[in-house]
């Protein structure tokens, strides 16, 4: 056998073609990553646009910070059995639920206010480890329509740093270029103020598909509404952790039950944008019943190391085009690693489950 | 005809079907890591059912190797390339376990159900719930995947350097028309 150099001479060509098709494929690389195309709306803009309006605190959640943990049960009643294949929903199911709470907003010391808007997540453990796992506000519609107009609704809503409040004319300047969610901006504004989180309405304000036995698919939205009287809102409270003593209360003195109502989309309902509400004449029903019986602090809580994703859907239950349950499901994975990695400070609300504690005891009896 | 200079067929289709799968996954891996578009989670479903898949190869693959050896490397090679050729196969192995592995363990640890190709088979967890692991081992996954796109990248440039520089028939002991013995 001839000896051959380690290197033998060879065309500038046959160099080329060595060296073309790595770099192809470390070009192609970056660019899926987002690396060469600044313009991309990726997961880290979307939660640096969050941080811009208030800034992230370590360890908690990016957006609906400050919240607590609740358990309970949802027990179906075999309603919406014909439309979704999901046991949770069969006649007589018990499927146990952790829960949270949360006021939407980055900081996890604001002040309870009102007209804040108020979150209730819920994840369902089905038999046979299969979840379901939902987070629903107490908006009658979502502000925006899609991942790259809640990117430019947060940067229009940023704190000016001169005044510590939004520029107006940022928010003018959206307003004016998205005319289309002028409805869904007036319909949150204008929306009933109920008296705290128990006899608030959370609604999925995404659609959903339900999936039958057979495969049929139905548009749904969800919703859960309240057993318990509902009242009005009053007016100014000094107490600025009032709503969530106000529920620890509630739930320490009893149950507090949900129904579980969804919407079956009709024929003129617009499916895949949740800035879009539904015709008020279409089928609902009454799926089941939620019960919360604990409440307890976030700190070590069993709502505090998963995260809400839509996306996390059972047998029966299936996403619909809406765009942006991806863009939840994206950034609240990527959310969840980053607060996951770093070590919070006490949470303000610690209710301690069972038992008053002396934080949620204070001034309410 | 020299069979033992060349791969063996099944050799040579588990590599080519897995570098497929395995580059598709590197795309797709690094484009759920940034993304917020709409195809976010088809992608997601996907690229947890090629990790799994990944994994069950790699190990048949392992299998496959003891019963046909890879054909040796020409001997003018200095000793040198030979042993960065060989760590760099080990290292390859490693990564295509420890990947779908660690892809496994950090849902695992993040609270996350591991449904398979849509819902059809759900996997079990294989570590304990724990966030705090859950955010190393997401980060660990985004490291081992540059580091295994980076060796893929060497692979690939020295398969080329092979095959169109030396032309030592090392890269045709992988391609089609084996049987082709090496000078």
């Amino acid at each position: 056998m001839a000896m051959k150099p380690v290197v033998p001479s060879a065309s500038a060509l046959r160099w080329f073609a060595v060296v073309v098709a790595p770099t192809a494929l470390a070009l192609g690389f970056l660019w899926a990553g987002g690396w060469v195309s600044p313009h991309r709306l990726t997961q880290r803009r979307v939660l640096a646009s969050l941080g811009a309006v208030d800034w992230a605190r370590p360890g908690f959640r990016r957006n609906h910070a400050k919240g607590v943990c609740v358990t309970g049960s949802f027990e179906g009643n075999g309603n919406a059995s014909p439309l979704s294949a999901a046991s949770v929903f069969r006649r007589g199911q018990r499927t146990p639920v952790t829960g949270r709470f949360a006021l939407a907003g980055g900081s996890p010391f604001q002040a309870d206010a009102p007209s804040k808007v108020r979150s209730m997540a819920l994840r369902f453990m089905l038999p046979d480890g299969q979840e379901w796992r939902t987070g629903m506000n107490d908006i009658p519609v979502f502000p925006v329509r899609t991942p790259q107009e809640f990117n430019d609704l947060q940067l229009a809503s940023q704190p000016d740093p001169a005044t510590g409040k939004p520029d107006p004319t940022r928010a003018n300047a959206f307003r004016a270029a998205h005319p289309w969610l002028k409805t869904a901006a007036g319909q949150i504004a204008h929306r009933p103020l109920s008296s705290g989180f128990a006899d608030d309405t959370y609604r999925s304000l995404d659609s959903f598909m339900f999936v039958a036995e057979n495969g049929t698919k139905t548009a749904v939205r969800w919703a859960m509404v309240p057993v318990q009287g509902v009242a009005p809102a009053a007016g100014y409270v000094e107490d600025p952790n009032y709503l969530f003593r106000r529920l620890t209360d509630d739930i320490q003195s009893r149950a507090l039950r949900w129904r579980l109502v969804v919407t079956v989309a009709g024929s003129r309902d617009v499916i895949d944008d949740a800035s879009q509400g539904w015709a008020e004449d279409d089928r609902q029903i009454d799926a089941g019943t939620l019960t919360v019986t604990t409440v307890g602090s976030e700190e070590g809580g069993p709502c505090t190391g998963i995260t809400f994703d839509p996306l996390i859907l059972p047998q029966g239950i299936a996403p619909s085009g809406d765009p942006v349950l991806s863009a939840r499901s994206a950034v609240y994975m990527r959310s969840f690693a980053a607060r996951s990695g770093e070590k919070p400070a006490a949470p303000a609300v610690s209710p301690v489950s069972g038992a008053a504690s002396g934080d949620a005891e204070g001034k309410q009896s | 005809m020299s069979c033992e200079k060349s791969f063996s067929l099944p050799s040579r289709v588990l590599h080519w079907l897995m570098a497929v799968i395995i580059l598709a996954m590197l795309f797709i891996g690094v484009f759920l890591a940034s993304t917020v578009g709409p195809d976010y989670n088809w992608l997601l479903t996907l690229h947890r059912s090629l990790g799994i898949a990944v994994l069950v190869l790699a190990l048949v693959r392992l299998a496959n190797r003891f019963c046909f050896p890879p054909p040796p490397l020409p001997d003018e090679l200095p000793p040198i390339i030979k042993t960065g050729a060989r760590a760099s196969h080990i290292l390859l192995y490693a990564l295509m376990i420890a990947m779908p592995l660690v892809g496994w363990g950090m849902l695992s640890a993040g609270g996350y159900p591991v449904p398979l190709w849509g819902q059809s088979v759900l996997l079990p967890s294989i570590l304990p719930h724990d966030p705090a692991l859950w955010a190393w081992l997401r980060s660990a996954h985004t490291l081992l995947a540059f580091l295994l796109f980076g060796l893929v990248l060497l692979h690939i440039g020295a398969a080329l350097f092979h095959g169109l520089i030396r032309r030592d028939g090392v890269l045709q002991s992988m391609t089609w028309q084996a049987g082709h013995d090496r000078k």
